[in-house]
């Protein structure tokens, strides 16, 4: 057995002929905690869509790496707002839902209350104090708050660069989803809350990879023969690295695209609507780009921990690490603002057939990183294999997108955190 | 029609030792052919197939396929079976809405697998109808009572 001399934590062997990941980087608690520090509390990470505070008072509660955030828009500034959902005084929870509309955000613990841009506005008492410092007591918000197109991203880093240089390549594909909704999308109601008990790193590879279509999901592709579906087509087409650890498969498929790529499921009656919708598009942006957004299905990761796939509908997927093998998922589902019923009814339908914890896919998907997670405890042999595609141009079925998000992960893992 | 509860706890019972003992196929039977299965997300129990996302939204045909899945040996998540426990109380009819008896009962759903153990808890809402002497089920809505379905894993059995 070889060993390598690299340093703890970030163990890959990348010679330019074989990509190896050591298998500690999915186990070691040590590893965990490093990423904790050096990419989650660094990176941009997505808090939210815009269309879902769109009136201003509008906020929404969630984790983000890990913390517990709220984002709001400002009743004043009509901004949202990204906020440390803790409060000035003595630490408990201000935003105790999640979500709604309000005026201000009352602490229950002593009734701090803080209005929607994060103002301390009131508190039982004042006279207690020589000069309540309210200007000094407002609500904490996080480092760095940005959107692109709707999707919020914030960071805790106060140093990190501006998100549209961080995005890198990864923008094109975000326009390439939102100006096929004809330049506004939203989420739709309703979250997917599931789990698995498996290493993060396993799922950013499982959302990107077009390898394991074919054996993994067979009964869905048994599913769609059933329906009449073709599937001659089979998955074909790129993979590529985007910059900063982000990438993207981007592929024809056998199944519809709501948003204008026919398939039995939809329907004959729906046939002269999506060919409508395809010849909108085709209008607006030419033939080449309107192909691009009709026909090809993307699977968009941004680095670390956001995954967009544009396929048989659009899911925004996003996921944190609960322990080195333990990881909480959360998933939207995305869509063309203001869609016409049928058009979101088909979308709805089609997102269920393959997506989410009770999808005919996503399940297996879980199996199988649950699975390699059970290997890992097994020993024996120590590193795992990413090499595919490392001799051709990476086609669908390759790993360079994989190898993408794993060099940035080790540069990461690498740096010095000073702060 | 004079149906009693113990004629639909009795039906419900069966319903369950289909589903426990994975008879999957014998279990379509007990639906129509116009019936719906769905689940909506834990964070939005009152979901609307028609507008929200939800967990499961199943016309009949993919009630089928749903079956056809799990009796492969190609589900990955549910090949080998998991062992499950369907457990139904506080069963209550509701007044007949035409030829639809509305019944609503709470349930704990167990399942085991591999040394891990998950459970499922929250409230069947169902549509049944009284055909050629049997009742049978048109709508089956299962809403969880957890408030993520994160401890469970996902919703890859039937509940």
């Amino acid at each position: 057995m070889t060993t390598v001399d690299i340093p703890v934590g970030s163990r890959l062997v990348d010679d330019g002929t074989r990509f190896r990941v050591h298998r500690a980087t999915m186990t070691d608690t040590g590893v965990y905690s490093g990423e904790l520090a050096k990419i989650f509390a660094r990176s941009w990470l997505y808090v939210g869509h815009e269309s879902e505070v769109r009136e201003p008072g509008d906020y929404v509660r969630r984790p983000v790496g890990g913390r517990p955030v709220f984002m709001v828009r400002g009743r004043k500034s009509g901004e949202v707002n990204v906020f440390h959902n803790t409060c000035s005084h003595r630490g408990a929870v201000v935003c105790r839902r999640d979500q709604g509309n309000t005026k201000v955000f009352q602490c229950f613990y002593h009734a701090w209350s803080f209005d929607t841009e994060g103002n301390l506005v009131g508190m039982p008492g004042r006279e207690a104090y020589d000069e309540p410092r309210f200007a000094e007591l407002g609500l904490a918000p996080v480092a760095k708050v940005e959107s692109y197109r709707g999707f919020v991203f914030c960071c805790f880093d106060p140093a990190a660069v501006p998100l549209t240089e961080y995005l890198a390549g990864a923008r094109e594909y975000l326009d390439l989803v939102v100006d096929g909704a004809d330049g506004e999308v939203e989420i739709i109601k309703g979250t997917q809350q599931y789990g698995m008990a498996a290493n993060w790193k396993l799922l950013v590879e499982n959302s990107v990879d077009g390898y394991h279509a074919a054996s993994t999901h067979d009964t869905y592709f048994k599913y769609l023969v059933s329906l009449g579906t073709d599937l001659s087509v089979g998955v074909s087409g790129v993979t590529k690295a985007l910059g900063n650890g982000h990438a993207v498969l981007e592929y024809e498929a056998p199944w519809g695209r709501p948003i204008a790529k026919w398939e039995p499921l939809f329907g004959e009656e729906a046939k002269p609507e999506i060919e409508g919708l395809r010849a909108g598009l085709a209008q607006k942006y030419g033939e080449e780009r309107a192909h691009r957004i009709a026909d090809l299905n993307r699977n968009l990761l941004i680095y670390p921990n956001l995954v967009i796939n544009d396929i048989m509908a659009v899911t925004v997927r996003t996921f944190m690490p609960a322990g080195p093998d333990a990881t909480d998922i959360t998933a939207w589902e995305l869509a063309p603002r203001d869609e016409l019923p049928q058009v979101r009814q088909r979308r709805l339908d089609s997102f269920l057939t393959f997506l989410g914890p009770g999808g005919f896919a996503t399940p297996d998907d879980i199996e199988a990183l649950e699975s390699c997670q059970q290997g890992f405890t097994s020993g024996g042999i120590e590193w795992n294999d990413v090499s595919r595609g490392m001799n051709r141009d990476p086609q669908a079925t390759d790993e360079e997108q994989m190898r993408a998000f794993w060099r940035r992960w080790r540069a990461d893992m690498d740096a010095e955190v000073t702060r | 029609m004079t149906i009693t509860r113990a004629e639909v706890e009795d039906f419900l019972y069966h319903e369950a030792d289909l589903l426990d003992e994975w008879r999957l196929d014998e279990w379509l039977t007990l639906y129509t052919d116009d019936a719906h299965y769905a689940i909506p997300c834990n964070d939005d129990p009152g979901g609307d197939p028609a507008r929200d996302l939800m967990l499961i939204d199943d016309n009949r045909f993919r009630m089928g396929a749903r079956v056809e899945r799990l009796n492969s040996r190609k589900a990955h998540r549910e090949y080998p079976h998991s062992n499950t426990r369907h457990m139904i109380t506080n069963v209550r009819l509701g007044a007949w809405d035409g030829d639809e008896l509305p019944v609503r009962a709470s349930f704990v759903v167990w399942r085991f697998r591999g040394g891990r153990a998950a459970d499922y808890v929250g409230q069947y809402f169902y549509r049944l109808l009284y055909r050629d002497g049997a009742l049978r089920i048109r709508d089956k809505r299962v809403v969880l009572d957890m408030t993520a379905l994160r401890p469970a894993y996902d919703v890859a059995i039937v509940l």
